[in-house]
């Protein structure tokens, strides 16, 4: 049963990557979007959130980001298998097209019909990311969260406007959640000693840390 | 040697290409065009057209196109798994270390703040290839210079994709047809 379910999961994470990245005109933040309508929407393999770390960590780490997007779900789904599976999905599509592309170059650049196609289709891209981000970005304004909302305004002025290296956004928001984070304990602490709770931190267990 | 030449140098591309595609574009270029000569600029530039032309990233693709120019299929094969190689390792040891440790307070802090970032940063490419697609060629956002065919394609995927709920993969071949149509449409016209 256990095995069925993981070759079944296996052949999905194959289709999906294969599929998607035959269709990833655009550039990488595509096919992370694409995943998270499949992944997140479709199936529920994967939380929004953990979708969202998970590209937070494709786009920090070298490489394309397709490449990365489609390793960091693929290990998620189904571990190193999962990975394996899934590079080779997103590497396929790619190599095919490329090696007929190379002995018919001229021909393909002059094709009208295929330049106007391509042209429009890049509309259509722009379209299926504002969707996505849509959702996304209206999920962390529900959550009235005040930073989150300035720190996806800052980011995007960073990002879009200033033009810096999303490495350099990624560390300092990152640290941001660490001092808001700090912040927050401190405060909490201050309001547990004018309450005068004895026991500090019940919820803390060594054990918790540890689970899966 | 040549095999393990192409396998190096595009391990190097993928290691040290940051923030995806256009970044790592003058990185390949120094490898393939300055260092190995194995293409000549003009050459280089195609190869950029081709990648924007069709699916897949820029280092994939120029790994393939560089592999089967050079060495055959053979190099097209050892240079994309050099390419891959470091992606592989990299993401799967952070991967591997997120779901280990991602219940501890710290790291819920530092991801809670990275991920309105990400929706930025996807929304920020979402703008650039929006701009990019409606004022090609112009150095000002004009509008006069504005293809507003293309505004329109993108207004209809939008509603296609949130009120009808079409799969984004038909909504992007659909509005490529639609530019298709709308020029051979103007040309009639004309």
């Amino acid at each position: 049963m256990e095995k069925e379910k993981k070759s079944t999961a296996l052949l999905k994470i194959f289709i999906t990557t294969l599929y998607l990245s035959t269709f990833t005109f655009g550039g990488g933040y595509v096919i992370v979007s694409l995943m998270k309508k499949k992944f997140v929407d479709e199936t529920h393999w994967i939380e929004q959130d953990e979708m969202l770390d998970l590209v937070a960590i494709a786009q920090s780490s070298p490489g394309p980001i397709a490449v990365n997007g489609s390793i960091a779900v693929g290990y998620k789904l189904c571990g190193i298998a999962g990975a394996l599976v899934a590079i080779v999905g997103t590497i396929i599509p790619p190599f095919v097209i490329i090696s007929i592309i190379s002995y018919c170059y001229s021909a393909f650049r002059s094709n009208w019909v295929i330049s106007e196609m391509l042209e429009g289709m890049q509309a259509g891209v722009a379209a299926v990311i504002a969707s996505v981000t849509y959702d996304m970005g209206a999920d962390i304004v529900k959550q009235k969260d005040d930073l989150g909302i300035l720190i996806m305004i800052a980011a995007f002025v960073a990002s879009y406007i200033l033009e810096i290296n999303v490495v350099f956004i990624v560390i300092v928001c990152g640290l941001v959640g660490v001092c808001r984070g700090q912040l927050e304990k401190r405060r909490g602490r201050g309001h547990k000693k004018t309450e005068d709770t004895s026991d500090e931190n019940p919820e803390k267990h060594p054990d918790k840390g540890g689970m899966e | 040697m040549i095999y393990l030449q192409l396998f190096l140098s595009f391990f190097q591309i993928g290691l040290f290409s940051f923030g995806g595609g256009y970044a790592a574009m003058p990185l390949i270029q120094g490898q393939i065009v300055k260092i190995h000569g194995w293409m000549t600029m003009s050459e280089f530039t195609d190869l950029i057209t081709i990648s924007q032309m069709t699916p897949g990233p820029i280092a994939v693709n120029s790994a393939t196109f560089v592999g089967l120019r050079v060495a055959g299929y053979a190099g097209a094969a050892i240079a994309t798994l050099g390419c891959i190689l470091p992606s592989c390792i990299i993401v799967t040891v952070i991967v591997r270390l997120y779901l280990k440790y991602r219940k501890q307070d710290v790291l819920q802090e530092i991801l809670g703040g990275i991920r309105p970032a990400v929706v930025a940063m996807i929304a920020s490419a979402g703008v650039s290839i929006f701009v990019t697609a409606v004022w090609t060629g112009i150095d000002m956002i004009s509008l006069a210079g504005t293809k507003w065919n293309l505004v329109v394609i993108f207004a209809v995927s939008v509603v296609l994709l949130r009120k009808f709920k079409l799969n984004p993969v038909w909504v992007m071949l659909l509005s490529g047809a639609m530019q298709v149509l709308c020029e051979v449409g103007t040309f009639l016209l004309s």
